[in-house]
């Protein structure tokens, strides 16, 4: 896109400026959109699991849901409670939606649709999913009221915790894929399977983190079996609490769009990104981006089946879980994965 | 152009939000403004294009470290009024820590500037290599030519680990409750736990 700009008789610098600019609206306006989709078709499957319609009435097949709620919270009054601590309860919202939205700069969303190509790409949606943390433990201490606090350190323990086995787990597929860059992670999995299906999926090796990467992402994403900051019963609505309006609504989409970032990176990662299935021919005339697009589709589904199916964890149990099921299986299979690949000699190319 | 702009940016965040530790009155904002601080000099490593070190900066002291620190702020509970009795018995404390570090730094860089300390090539900058990346220039000197020191680092880190384990650590006395064995709790079927009675009216259960 930069060249685009640059034929328009700018300098270098500013073409690219403009260029990275556009492409952040693009991003931003198409992930805003998905999650908007999204939210619908969340409820909709949770209609359908429970024998409901689900959203039914806005726009044909309640199409329009989101968008009609999306307008009433935008109209509807912020109210601050008066004992909040102003700056950091706005400033709050923000920071979750914002760093949600960050991520996505180094998403591939098929061969060279990337707005930044960096080569510590992983390392950086790393670092920014480590900061999502901050917006949730920000607004509970702000919202200056019981269930909200008691919200943000359960979150700041899940969090922490699972971020340690994402970390491991995400250092097995480099090592397989001998690369931090995204694009390049996508390629190393062309024909890994005897050459005939495309992602880590298929090695019986990768697998097993596979699973143990999905149950993470439940639990970084605060989903259920695991939205214990969240929980209804005990907690009101956790760290959202004192919140009304569009700071709410920020939240909501700043956390589905994580939702949606770790289902896109479990396509990038393990299912192939962009790549069809299958290696064969004719499937690679179907453009990238449809199949990237379908297989976060088909992980946001079990995300949405698992919301309906399963109960929540208790808390020492999803703490247990973390530290003394997930830390050392992740860690083992570390070791086990860069043995395989030393004796192999998979370095050595 | 732009890479100066976003350099002076940068650096002025930097600098503003560390006067900003100091000066506010709240230690919760003055974490918070810590962290602006990490992030921002995270950029600024970004800037002279060391990207890994700029990752590192922000997944262990923006998403660890300062979480932990901001999870302990924040379950204080603060008394201004305290905090401000204790200022006029530690001001002279804290001039003289404010004037030995002022000190020092003026030395070190009277030092540097006559050319006394050797440190590194200061004059001309290591040439850049486009062709190996970042990752892969820190990784080649850490495990081959530093390799003794990088497991001694490691070897220490893990006894501390460990030494901080067997200090917290209270073995539960025997036959204490609270104890928890999943196991027995998820294998638990309906027919032990419960039971079906039908009583009379007027009369209790007994079990």
């Amino acid at each position: 896109m930069t060249e685009f700009f640059e034929g328009l008789g700018m300098s270098y610098e500013w073409a690219w400026t403009v260029a990275t600019l556009v492409g952040i609206l693009a991003i931003s306006l198409i992930v805003m959109f998905s999650v908007a989709m999204v939210i619908y078709v969340d409820r909709k499957v949770l209609g359908a699991i429970m024998l409901r319609r689900g959203p039914n009435v806005v726009g044909p097949f309640g199409l329009l849901q989101s968008f009609a709620d999306g307008l009433k919270v935008f109209l509807q009054e912020t109210i601050i409670p008066s004992a909040a601590n102003k700056g950091i309860f706005l400033l709050a919202p923000i920071i979750t939606f914002t760093v949600a939205l960050a991520a996505w700069a180094v998403i591939p969303f098929a061969d060279g649709v990337v707005l930044a190509d960096i080569n510590v790409g992983l390392l950086y949606i790393l670092a920014i999913s480590s900061l999502g943390v901050y917006g949730v433990v920000m607004s509970g201490w702000a919202s200056n009221s019981k269930y909200p606090f008691f919200s943000a350190m359960r979150a700041a323990a899940q969090m922490i915790s699972y971020e340690v086995s994402i970390g491991f787990i995400l250092v097995c597929v480099v090592l397989w894929a001998g690369s931090f860059n995204m694009t390049d992670i996508v390629m190393a999995q062309k024909g890994h399977g005897l050459g005939i299906v495309n992602g880590f999926f298929f090695n019986p090796l990768l697998f097993p983190i596979f699973v143990v990467f999905f149950i993470c992402a439940l639990a970084e994403t605060a989903r259920a079996p695991f939205d214990l900051t969240e929980a209804e019963s005990e907690l009101v609505a956790g760290y959202q609490t004192e919140y009304s309006s569009m700071s709410f609504a920020l939240f909501w989409l700043g956390e589905y769009a994580n939702i949606l970032l770790m289902c896109s990176l479990c396509t990038l990662l393990f299912v192939g990104g962009w790549l069809p299935p299958v290696e064969w021919a004719p499937l690679y005339y179907v453009p990238g981006i449809v199949w990237f697009l379908l297989k976060t589709f088909g992980f946001f589904l079990v995300f949405s089946w698992i919301w309906a199916t399963v109960p929540r964890y208790r808390y020492d149990q999803l703490m247990r879980l973390g530290w003394k099921v997930f830390l050392p299986m992740s860690l083992i299979f570390v070791a086990l994965i860069s043995g395989y690949l030393m004796a192999t000699g998979h370095f050595a190319k | 152009m732009i890479q100066t702009l976003a350099f002076y940016l940068l650096a002025g965040l930097v600098i503003a939000s560390a006067v900003m530790v100091i000066l506010s009155r709240n230690p919760v904002h003055s974490v918070l403004w810590l962290i602006l601080a990490f992030f921002n000099a995270a950029g600024l490593m970004v800037l002279v294009g060391a990207e890994f070190i700029a990752m590192l900066l922000v997944i262990v002291y923006v998403g660890a470290v300062a979480v932990l620190f901001l999870f302990v702020v924040m379950m204080l509970d603060i008394d201004f009024a305290a905090m401000r009795a204790g200022f006029v018995k530690n001001f002279p404390l804290g001039i003289a820590v404010a004037l030995i570090l002022l000190a020092e730094l003026g030395l070190g860089i009277g030092a540097y500037g006559a050319g006394g300390l050797e440190l590194g090539a200061s004059d001309e900058m290591a040439p850049v290599r486009d062709d190996v990346s970042n990752i892969a220039s820190i990784g080649a000197l850490l495990y081959d030519d530093y390799i003794i020191l990088f497991e001694v680092a490691g070897i220490i880190l893990l006894v501390a680990m460990i030494g901080a384990i067997v200090l917290t650590h209270r073995e539960p006395k025997p036959g204490a409750r609270g104890r928890q064995d999943i196991g027995k709790q998820i294998s638990r079927r309906p027919e032990e736990a419960t039971v079906l009675k039908n009583p009379e009216y007027g009369k209790g259960v007994e079990l």
